[in-house]
C-alpha cells in the first residue's frame, strides 16, 4: 500500500533537517576557532544563568504589561479628533521610534530617574523598556482599531449600547483578535531588547552571560548558551504568533 | 404610530474638498396612524438618511420628527435612550463578528436592557424556535448564511420589546432565496402587529406589507399615499416612470 504524501509531516521534516544543518554548520564553525571547550568551567556558573533568565522573563513580562496599556491609551489618543491629544501622542510615538533604545535608557536612567529620584534600577529598567515598546504597540492597536468597520459602530450605536460599552464589547475585542498575532511578535523584540538593560546594570540573562564570561575567559561557552535561552523564549512566541494569526483569519468575516 | 415630519433637514459638511451637500431639504410627511410604512425611491434619493434620522441615529440640522405626538429628541443622552426603545437594522454587518448568534441576542438584553443571563436567556428561546434558528445559535456570524444573518439581526431588535422597527433594505445584500426567507419573516411580523418603517426596492412586497408608501428623491417625498391607491394614476412622471420599471422587475 503505498503512503500518503503528508505536507504536515514534510514541513516537520523540513524543519528538522534545516535546524540540524545550522546547528552542525554552527558548531563546526566553533571548533574551528576553538578547539578546546571549557564546559565544566560553565557548569559551574549554572546558577547565574538561570537567575539572569528567570530576571529576563520577569522584566518582559512586567514591561509587557504596562507596554500594552501604553499602547492601548496612546492608540486611542492617535485616534483622538483633538488636535492636541493627536499630537501628544504623535509627538510620543515618533520620538520613541526615532531614537535607539540604548540612548533611551541612558537619558531615562542618568537623566529622568535622577532628577525625579527614582533609585530602583529595576523599575526604570522596566518603565524604559514599557515606554520604549508601548510606542510600537501604538501603532499596532491603532491598525487594529482602524479595521473595525463603521457599521460595527452604526450597530452598537443602534442597540442602545453607550460609547464606553461600544469601545469595550464591540471594538476592543475585535481589535484584540486582529492584533493579537501582531503583540505576540511584539514579545520577541521586547524579550531581545531586555537584554541592553544589561547596560544600566540589571542582572538579566545577558548580563548574567557577560559575568561569567569575564570570570571563565570562555567567550563562546559563555554567549551560546545565552543564544538558546532567549530562543527558548521566542521560538515558541514566534509560533503561537503565526498559529494565532491563522487561527483568528477565518472569523475575520 | 402617527409620524409627522416637518421641515426636515439634512446636510453633510464637505470634506477633502469635496463641497457641502444638502441630503434631506426640508422634507414633509404626515401619516395616518398606521403599522407599517415603506419608503421607496431611486438610489441616492435620501432613504437610508432619512431612516437615520428616525431611528435616532443621526440628528437632523433642521427640522422636527414627531412619533405618535413625541418629538425625537436631540441631545446625545436623550437619543440613546430613544434608540432603546426601538429597533435598526441595516442592509449588512448588523451582528458582531466575534459573538455567536445567541450572544448577538443576549447583549443589548444584558448590556442595555438590564436583564441577567438567565432571564436573557429565557427571553430569545421561544424567538430563535419560531424563526428556526435554533439551530444556529451558537455559530459565529461566518458560519451562517447571508440571510440567516438578516433574520439574527431582526431577531436581535425585536427580542428587546422595541415600539417599532427601522429596516434599510434589509433583503438588498441577499441572493433571491435568500431574500425570500427574510421578508417571510418581516411579513409574519407585519401580521404579528409590529410596527415598522421598510425601505425596499421590492415593490410587491411593499404592496403586501405596507399601509402607506412614500417615494424618497432628491432629499424630499415626492409622493405619499395608502398602499391601495399609491400605484394608481401617479401625477409625477418621476414616480410613474420608477413605478412602472419596477413593477415589471417585480
Ligand atoms: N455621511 C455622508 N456624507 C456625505 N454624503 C452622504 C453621506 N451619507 C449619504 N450621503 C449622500 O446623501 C445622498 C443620499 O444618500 P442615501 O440616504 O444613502 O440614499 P438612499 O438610501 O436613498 O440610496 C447620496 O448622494 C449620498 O452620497
Ligand atoms: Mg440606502
Amino acid at each position: 500500500m503505498a503512503r500518503r504524501y503528508n505536507p504536515a509531516m514534510a514541513r516537520w521534516l523540513a524543519h528538522l533537517v534545516v535546524i540540524t544543518l545550522f546547528v552542525a554548520g554552527i558548531a563546526a564553525a566553533c571548533t574551528r576557532v576553538h578547539p578546546d571547550w571549557n564546559w565544566s568551567g560553565i557548569w559551574d556558573y549554572r546558577q547565574k544563568f538561570v537567575q539572569g533568565w528567570v530576571t529576563t522573563v520577569g522584566i518582559s513580562l512586567a514591561a509587557l504589561v504596562f507596554a500594552m496599556l501604553v499602547g492601548l491609551v496612546v492608540a486611542v489618543m492617535l485616534r483622538s479628533r483633538m488636535a492636541l491629544v493627536e499630537a501628544v501622542g504623535r509627538v510620543y510615538v515618533e520620538a520613541i521610534r526615532g531614537t535607539p533604545l540604548l540612548v533611551q535608557l541612558l537619558i531615562g536612567f542618568y537623566v529622568v530617574a535622577s532628577a525625579v529620584g527614582l533609585e530602583n534600577r529595576y523599575v526604570v529598567g522596566v518603565l524604559v523598556l514599557a515606554l520604549f515598546a508601548g510606542a510600537y504597540m501604538a501603532e499596532i492597536f491603532r491598525g487594529g482599531l482602524d479595521a473595525i468597520p463603521a457599521a460595527q459602530l452604526d450597530s452598537a450605536r443602534a442597540i442602545g449600547l453607550t460609547p464606553a460599552q461600544a469601545f469595550r464589547l464591540v471594538v476592543l475585542p475585535q481589535a484584540v483578535r486582529i492584533v493579537l498575532p501582531s503583540i505576540a511578535g511584539q514579545l520577541v523584540s521586547l524579550i531581545k531588547d531586555s537584554s541592553l538593560l544589561s547596560v544600566i546594570a540589571i542582572s538579566e540573562f545577558t548580563l548574567a552571560a557577560q559575568e561569567v564570561n569575564a570570570f571563565t575567559f570562555s567567550t563562546l561557552e559563555s554567549y551560546l548558551p545565552l543564544a538558546a535561552g532567549y530562543l527558548l523564549l521566542t521560538l515558541p512566541l514566534a509560533t503561537l504568533s503565526r498559529w494565532l494569526e491563522r487561527r483568528f483569519r477565518y472569523e475575520a468575516a | 404610530m402617527r409620524l409627522v415630519i416637518h421641515a426636515l433637514a439634512r446636510r453633510f459638511a464637505g470634506r477633502d474638498g469635496r463641497p457641502a451637500t444638502t441630503v434631506l431639504d426640508g422634507l414633509e410627511l404626515t401619516t395616518g396612524d398606521i403599522a407599517a410604512l415603506v419608503l421607496v425611491g431611486p438610489s441616492g434619493g435620501g432613504k437610508s438618511t432619512l431612516l437615520r434620522v428616525l431611528a435616532g441615529l443621526d440628528v437632523p440640522e433642521a427640522g422636527s420628527v414627531a412619533f405618535d405626538g413625541a418629538t425625537l429628541p436631540r441631545d446625545a443622552a436623550g437619543l440613546r435612550a430613544y434608540r432603546r426603545t426601538v429597533g435598526t437594522v441595516f442592509q449588512a454587518f448588523n451582528l458582531f463578528p466575534h459573538l455567536t448568534a445567541l450572544e448577538n441576542l443576549l447583549l443589548p438584553l444584558v448590556h442595555v436592557h438590564g436583564l441577567d443571563r438567565t432571564a436573557a436567556l429565557e427571553r430569545v428561546r421561544g424567538p430563535l424556535d419560531r424563526f428556526g434558528l435554533t439551530a444556529h445559535a451558537h455559530k459565529r456570524p461566518a458560519e451562517l448564511s447571508g440571510g440567516q444573518k438578516q433574520r439574527i439581526a431582526i431577531l436581535r431588535a425585536l427580542v428587546v420589546r422595541p415600539r417599532r422597527l427601522f429596516l434599510d433594505e434589509p433583503t438588498s445584500a441577499l441572493d433571491p432565496e435568500m431574500t425570500g426567507e427574510v421578508l417571510e419573516m418581516i411579513a409574519e411580523l407585519r401580521v404579528a402587529g409590529t410596527q415598522f418603517v421598510l425601505v425596499t426596492h421590492e415593490m410587491a412586497f411593499a404592496r403586501r406589507v405596507a399601509d402607506e408608501i412614500a417615494f424618497v428623491a432628491d432629499g424630499r417625498i415626492l409622493a405619499h399615499g395608502a398602499t391601495a391607491t399609491f400605484f394608481d394614476d401617479q401625477a409625477d412622471p418621476r414616480v410613474r416612470r420608477f413605478l412602472e420599471t419596477s413593477q415589471h422587475h417585480a
